[in-house]
């Protein structure tokens, strides 16, 4: 058993948190914060893509570096530690690993090299607004090559060239990849709730679209791409819960009240304690996803699910807990405890809320159960 | 016991009933009036001067206060009356809460004349300048200046900078906590002045909250000349002046705020089910959470009521009331995460400026958090329960003993 990051790994974490630090203060999730139009930060998408990171878990011969998705998931968690205004989860957690794993070799050809050089930006569409989604009740149709229908909420979809579209089709439920810029194809913004992530409604009109891996068993396909993303962003996750509880540290120890610095009032000590409780407990249920992940393990499911909930948890408590640590200051614009409330929710939502993935995870279990005891 | 009205309270509700229905002006949460500040201004003043002329603005105000020298369990049933059609918006909550309330105990006959009226009729709108940078839930902390004139006027100088100012920005009059003697334990050093919002010298500078809208201020106090007259209490005995208002202000924030599990019931009967199949209120795991949050609100309410009852047998409420604040920001929140988790994606919309049910969500989703801070924090009104109601031991105080001045020494020397 080897259940932590590699020294290799470690080394890459080490270099995109330098980089990082640099590149993607808060103050440059702000500019997308404050001009949402913007979608996200075009310099700071230049130089993920130049590092390669984009093209981390695409193969070399689709143009990407091949290192795989272990080292996809640790630069996750830096990216989510300073709340990247980058369409990266869209891309590539999503789209990229879409074709990846369903694309045929003429789609991967034409698809992958692109997503690694930074010239497609992906993303995923599903919802048909309010409620959970179910792939066999889309309103959206394809008929004939041609998709007519309405998504929203797309999470980049304002900003992206390509879709990977939940529809159903005279076969039943699929996937299509459909090109955004081409015809049939509108799209309004929708104000968003953390506003450094685009938001938008795509109508489709006899857009033309390609079938994903036939276009066939979208439920089956859709629930492996979504269980794939789940497991990155739990590091996206762990990297925000982190940053949290260290903003939390920094100023407890020096904001003063009664005549003490905070810190040492063990209401404020037990509060990070449970945050650094449930950041450790996402942490290593993120590391069991990425086992999972890499080596496409059948447990893929539950690990995604286990991964997702304890994630969510950890990251949600973690911007709710550090902003109250903070006190009327944390209430403020100026402050950066609301970027990540914004984006923990963000996070929980974008891959469908946790309802959702407790039921998968229970489901996994029962299976497991089953197959246990032999019945 | 009995959760019904006796038959005299059943009488005044069925009266406000009527009444409201007949007078009731607009809903807060029309859409302008969540979007447009004037226009909040504009409907609260003339549904506030609305009620006054029907004497049922501060009901257990004496008559000749304006009010109508009701019982509170009047005001109460007035209350929810007024919630169930959504009428109040909240502009004057802590000046008839809180400041006023300070005033009328503590101001002379002739300053009550000219500022009491006008508050309950909503013409003048009040705010609370207790908090600071460096003192909020420490507010006996606060550094902010009053010094006598140097010309014999018996005027005060204020000079100093609040924070946190709720509708600062708006209002005409507020209740400020200064520092008189800075060479007494800091508790006995401070002073409460009620001052004129637009006194020469007073800036007040709206602060972007969290959430994107600008409520609170800051408000910077260079030089103002505040007269003896306006004094609120004793010269340094204003700590016990400040502890009647924040008493008030337990009892005034404790309310019903936000969306809450009745509208998340109603949410989640327009959504579609987990699997596909029903609807969202169909899931067990959220029936479930959904009881539990039912529990909390509905048993805060009830908690009220045990007081009230205390209260209209003319006896003091036990402290079982202590817990209103605390339970009731908390539930907004959680509230407020599962309404947008049951909305999916679509959670991510923000729909903060229209009165839809996601939108009403979100603004819990913002104020939920706020709550949990604002008028005494979720620790702070916890170590008031475990010290104060359950007799556990106090904290060990290490500022209780010295002088404010040397207090600060000490804090500047170490950090
Ligand atoms: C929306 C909003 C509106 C407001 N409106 C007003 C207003 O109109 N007028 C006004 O005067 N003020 C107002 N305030 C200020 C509010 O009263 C203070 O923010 C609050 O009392 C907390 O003070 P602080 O911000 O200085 O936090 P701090 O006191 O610095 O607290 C920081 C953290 O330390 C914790 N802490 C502090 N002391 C202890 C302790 N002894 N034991 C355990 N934990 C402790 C707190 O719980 C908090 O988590 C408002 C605040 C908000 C958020």
């Amino acid at each position: 058993m080897n259940f932590d990051f590699s020294e290799e790994q470690v080394l890459l974490k080490e270099h995109a948190r330098r980089l990082l630090e640099a590149e993607c203060p808060s103050s440059v999730t702000r500019k997308v914060l404050e001009a949402p139009h913007l979608g996200f930060d075009k310099s700071l998408w230049k130089h993920v893509v130049e590092l390669g990171w984009t093209g981390i878990a695409i193969p070399e011969e689709f143009g990407g570096t091949g290192m795989g998705h272990t080292d996809l998931c640790a630069i996750a968690e830096e990216l989510g530690r300073v709340v990247a205004p980058i369409p990266f989860v869209s891309t590539v957690y999503l789209f990229a690993e879409a074709i990846l794993q369903f694309g045929s070799e003429a789609q991967k050809r034409e698809l992958l090299p692109r997503i690694a050089h930074g010239e497609l930006i992906g993303c995923l569409a599903t919802a048909e607004g309010p409620g959970y989604f179910s792939p066999g009740k889309a309103e959206t149709r394809v008929v004939k090559g041609r998709m007519t229908g309405t998504k929203f909420p797309v999470t980049d979809g304002g900003t992206a060239t390509h879709a990977i579209v939940a529809a159903r089709s005279e076969s039943g439920p699929g996937l299509f990849v459909v090109n955004l810029e081409g015809e049939g194809v509108s799209r309004t913004t929708l104000d968003a709730l953390d506003p450094t992530r685009n938001l938008a409604k795509i109508a489709f009109e006899d857009a033309p679209c390609q079938p994903l891996d036939g276009g066939r068993n979208a439920g089956d396909r859709l629930a492996v791409l979504l269980n794939r993303a789940a497991v990155v962003v739990a590091f996206e996750q762990v990297g925000g819960a982190e940053r949290c509880l260290e903003a939390a540290l920094t100023f407890s120890s020096e904001r003063y009240a009664f005549g003490r610095t905070i810190n040492s009032y063990q209401a404020i000590k037990h509060k990070l304690a449970d945050l650094y409780i449930k950041k450790e407990i996402a942490r290593s249920n993120a590391y069991f996803g990425a086992w999972a992940l890499s080596t496409n393990a059948e447990d893929l499911p539950r690990a995604a699910a286990a991964a997702r909930i304890a994630g969510t948890m950890a990251y949600e408590f973690a911007a709710q807990e550090s902003l109250q640590t903070h006190g009327g200051m944390g209430f403020t614009w100026e402050m950066d405890c609301h970027l990540h409330l914004r984006r923990s929710r963000q996070l929980a939502l974008c891959l469908g809320a946790l309802p959702l993935w407790r039921e998968q995870l229970i489901s996994c279990l029962e299976q497991a159960d089953l197959i246990e005891s032999g019945a | 016991m009995d959760f019904k009205d006796s038959d005299q309270d059943a009488a005044f509700r069925q009266q406000v009933r009527e009444w409201l229905a007949a007078n009731a002006l607009r809903r807060r949460d029309d859409e302008d009036l969540r979007t447009n500040e004037s226009a909040l201004l504009e409907y609260s003043k003339a549904w506030q001067a609305k009620k006054a002329d029907a004497r049922y603005a501060c009901i257990t105000w004496p008559e000749a206060w304006g009010g109508r020298g009701g019982r509170l369990i009047e005001q109460a049933i007035f209350d929810e009356e007024e919630e169930k059609l959504g009428l109040d918006t909240g502009v004057f909550t802590i000046g008839l809460g809180m400041c006023v309330p300070t005033v009328m105990a503590f101001a002379d006959k002739a300053t009550k004349a000219r500022l009491v009226a006008p508050a309950l009729r909503g013409e003048q709108i009040w705010c609370q300048l207790f908090s600071e940078p460096s003192a909020g839930s420490d507010v006996a902390g606060v550094r902010t200046r009053a010094v006598l004139a140097d010309d014999g006027s018996g005027d005060w100088i204020v000079d100093g900078q609040k924070v946190w100012t709720s509708g600062a920005h708006y209002s005409d009059f507020g209740i400020v906590l200064v520092r008189t003697n800075p060479d007494v334990p800091k508790h006995k050093g401070l002073t409460m002045f009620w001052v004129d919002m637009k006194a020469q010298g007073i800036s007040v500078v709206p602060i972007r909250q969290a959430s994107d809208q600008r409520d609170f201020n800051e408000v910077y106090f260079n030089g103002v000349r505040i007269p003896d007259s306006q004094r609120l209490g004793e010269i340094d005995g204003g700590w016990k002046v400040a502890l009647f208002t924040l008493m008030n202000e337990r009892v005034t924030v404790g309310g019903a705020m936000g969306a809450g599990w009745r509208d998340l019931l109603k949410l989640a009967q327009g959504l579609p089910g987990l699997g596909g199949t029903g609807t969202a209120a169909g899931d067990g795991a959220f029936r479930a959470r959904l009881a539990e949050g039912y529990v909390m609100s509905e048993g805060l309410r009830l908690t009220r009521l045990r007081a009230l009852t205390a209260l209209s047998r003319g006896q003091t409420p036990g402290p079982e009331n202590s817990i209103g604040k605390v339970v009731a920001a908390r539930q907004m929140q959680v509230v407020a995460y599962e309404a947008l988790d049951i909305l999916d994606q679509y959670g991510m919309v923000n729909e903060m400026g229209s009165h839809s049910l996601p939108g009403r969500f979100q603004w819990n989703f913002f104020w939920g958090a706020a709550m949990r801070i604002a008028g005494g924090t979720d620790e702070i009104l916890k170590n008031i329960i475990s010290e104060r109601v359950l007799g556990m031991p106090a904290d060990i105080r290490v500022d209780r003993d010295v002088t404010f001045k040397s207090l600060s020494e000490r804090r500047a020397s170490s950090g």
